[in-house]
């Protein structure tokens, strides 16, 4: 009895990673991650759809975080991490030796769990990117960049009369907020983001949830969350990792009314976490 | 409700006990500090009070802007303090001659090495240099003096030859360098303290919006740093401030009011270690100047600290 609901879970398991949209920009394929021996991801596949809001959700440690970091490549930041497969962005490999990381960040951007601005002006944050990338040639062009991040991370108002003070002076929301607006100001087209609310409290997080709602417009956001609630509100797809595997994978309403896998359900129904 | 009583009771003992034991460490404590800092005041206070009597005899004009320094006529009895020259200026400004080419050297080669094993060196690298840095730091300065003496300060005077510059042999640049090597591991160690402090979630912010690792130094952690690093620095300026066998052995004890670094200098600390070695009467102008110079250098080092903490603060809002 046991083991046929383990075979029918696996069957649905196979059929889900094969979820493959049309309309896909980022797609994962046969990745594998290590830290040093240690594996972290087995076998992920997954594409992601564009202009979309995509939720990564599982237990802590199942590698959400890992596979986050595979899009920007930030795993070549840790020195025994060691990442096996292919990943494309819009069609072309990211691990291809004709690409520079420089570019493929400036078009996938990250936002962190701590809130993180650079100990410096509300407009040096801002305008970082754009001034490393030298998207801008004049100091108009430069502020115009920072209002309109701004004024779309949903900040402008707030900060618009003390550009010039620290931004480690906000409170955690709005440090939140400046951090998406930082990343918003290079013209990503997709934006990662990693429990982006978990530092913060319940109004900020509503804010950042709004905004986040705003900003699928515009961009490909990915977003790992511990709350299923936070997936739930946000994303139109999810994705259910557990043990560095990728269980289930489709529309979040499909993912959290019907889950196919027996520990998807437990996951979202808290028997496992 | 008998018991909770006695309960109660044994509660209050035991919080009594604890309470005098509390106070016992915070009195040893507090001894403790008021030993340092009694100490402190005592030194100031002698200072003061033979700084005052020097000041007696010489007014504190000339001796702050005097343009001569030569403590050796005033010895003579019948010409007691006032017709000797006590000006400090020479003095001062040699010290600041070599301070300043000391800081020179010291500042790119220890920032520079702090950056290094900070931000690129492999823990391997890192567990080879790090300890000859500090080696490096534990060399008895007088070895430095001689080294100066012996080594540089002739190799200089060959080399200027050969260019046909003239060095002497005694040259606040054979002292400066010798010493800026020896505050090497100082700024190189703080330094890179300070650099490590510098939170790994900046860093990541700026890979993550595409710097390179260059960028992200030169944009991100070295301007979180400079609060560290420019105390790091007053930290070796006073220490090069306050150096003595080095600039005995090297730079000479000849009063030279010039801003050359070929040629000979001494400083404030060499005058007063030249003023109260061997037998001295406490009364005279030529010793008491000591005191006079002691208590310069003390208010000097004070400004520097003050304004270090002041940096410190400003960078830190
Ligand atoms: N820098 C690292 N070095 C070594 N192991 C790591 C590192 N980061 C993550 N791991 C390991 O990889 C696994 C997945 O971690 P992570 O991606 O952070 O999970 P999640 O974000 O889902 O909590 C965990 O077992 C974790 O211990
Ligand atoms: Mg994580």
């Amino acid at each position: 009895m046991n083991s046929i609901v383990m075979r029918e879970n696996i069957n649905t398991m196979i059929e889900h990673s094969d979820f493959a949209p049309e309309n896909s920009i980022i797609s994962a394929k046969n990745v594998d991650v290590f830290y040093g021996e240690k594996q972290a991801l087995f076998n992920m596949n997954l594409d992601v759809v564009e202009n979309s809001v995509t939720a990564l959700i599982g237990p802590s440690g199942c590698g959400k975080s890992t596979l986050l970091r595979c899009f920007n490549r930030m795993n070549d930041v840790i020195p025994i991490c060691h990442v096996e497969g292919s990943i494309t962005l819009g069609g072309q490999d990211i691990h291809a030796s004709n690409v520079d990381v420089v570019s493929l960040r400036q078009k996938v951007g990250m936002v962190f769990q701590k809130p993180n601005p650079f100990p410096k002006s509300i407009y040096d944050n801002i305008a970082y990117g754009p001034r490393i990338h030298g998207m801008t040639t004049s100091k108009a062009e430069l502020d115009e960049v920072v209002e309109k991040s701004l004024k779309r991370a949903g900040l402008w108002d707030e900060v618009k009369d003390r550009l010039d003070k620290l931004g480690t002076g906000l409170s955690g929301g709005q440090q939140q907020r400046l951090c998406i607006a930082r990343a918003i100001a290079v013209q990503p087209k997709v934006i990662l983001m990693d429990e982006p609310c978990s530092a913060l409290d319940p109004i900020a997080t509503a804010t950042v949830e709004e905004l986040i709602d705003e900003l699928r417009e515009r961009f490909t956001i990915i977003i790992v969350t511990h709350s299923m609630q936070q997936a739930a509100r946000v994303s139109m797809h999810t994705a259910f990792f557990h043990l560095g595997n990728l269980v289930e994978y489709g529309a979040t309403s499909d993912i959290f009314t019907a889950p196919k896998d027996e520990r998807t359900q437990n996951y979202i129904t808290g028997r496992i976490g | 409700m008998q018991q909770r009583n006695s309960q109660t009771i044994n509660v209050t003992r035991n919080a009594t006990g604890q309470k005098t034991r509390e106070i016992l460490v915070l009195a040893l404590l507090l001894v403790c500090s008021l030993v340092a800092v009694l100490t402190t005041i005592g030194i100031v206070a002698s200072l003061a009070f033979e700084a005052f009597r020097f000041f007696q005899e010489v007014s504190l004009f000339d001796f702050l802007f005097g343009l001569e320094w030569s403590p050796q006529t005033a010895l003579r009895s019948d010409q007691v303090g006032s017709s000797g020259s006590f000006g400090a200026i020479p003095l001062i400004t040699g010290t600041l001659l070599i301070s300043a080419i000391a800081m020179a050297i010291a500042t790119p080669l220890g920032l520079l090495s702090a950056i290094y094993l900070a931000e690129y060196a492999s823990d391997g690298a890192r567990s080879v240099i790090k300890p000859l840095l500090e080696l490096l730091a534990g060399i008895p300065t007088v070895v430095y003096g001689f080294f100066a003496a012996l080594v540089i300060a002739p190799m200089l005077r060959n080399s200027g030859e050969n260019v046909g510059l003239v060095i002497s042999s005694e040259s606040a640049l054979a002292a400066g360098l010798t010493m800026g090597i020896m505050i090497v591991p100082l700024v190189s160690s703080l330094s890179d303290d300070v650099i490590n402090a510098v939170p790994q979630s900046l860093r990541d912010a700026s890979y993550a919006l595409g710097s390179t690792q260059a960028e992200t130094i030169k944009q991100v952690v070295l301007p979180a740093a400079i609060p560290g690093i420019a105390g790091s620095l007053l930290l070796a300026a006073s220490r090069a401030i306050g150096e003595t066998m080095i600039v005995v052995m090297a730079a000479g004890l000849a009063a030279n009011l010039t801003a050359n670094p070929f040629e000979a200098v001494t400083t404030v600390t060499v005058q007063i270690v030249t003023l109260l070695t061997g037998d001295q009467e406490f009364d005279s102008a030529k010793t008491l100047s000591a005191f006079a110079l002691g208590l310069l250098l003390f208010i000097i080092t004070l400004c520097m600290n003050v304004a270090a903490l002041k940096i410190v603060d400003r960078y830190k809002e």
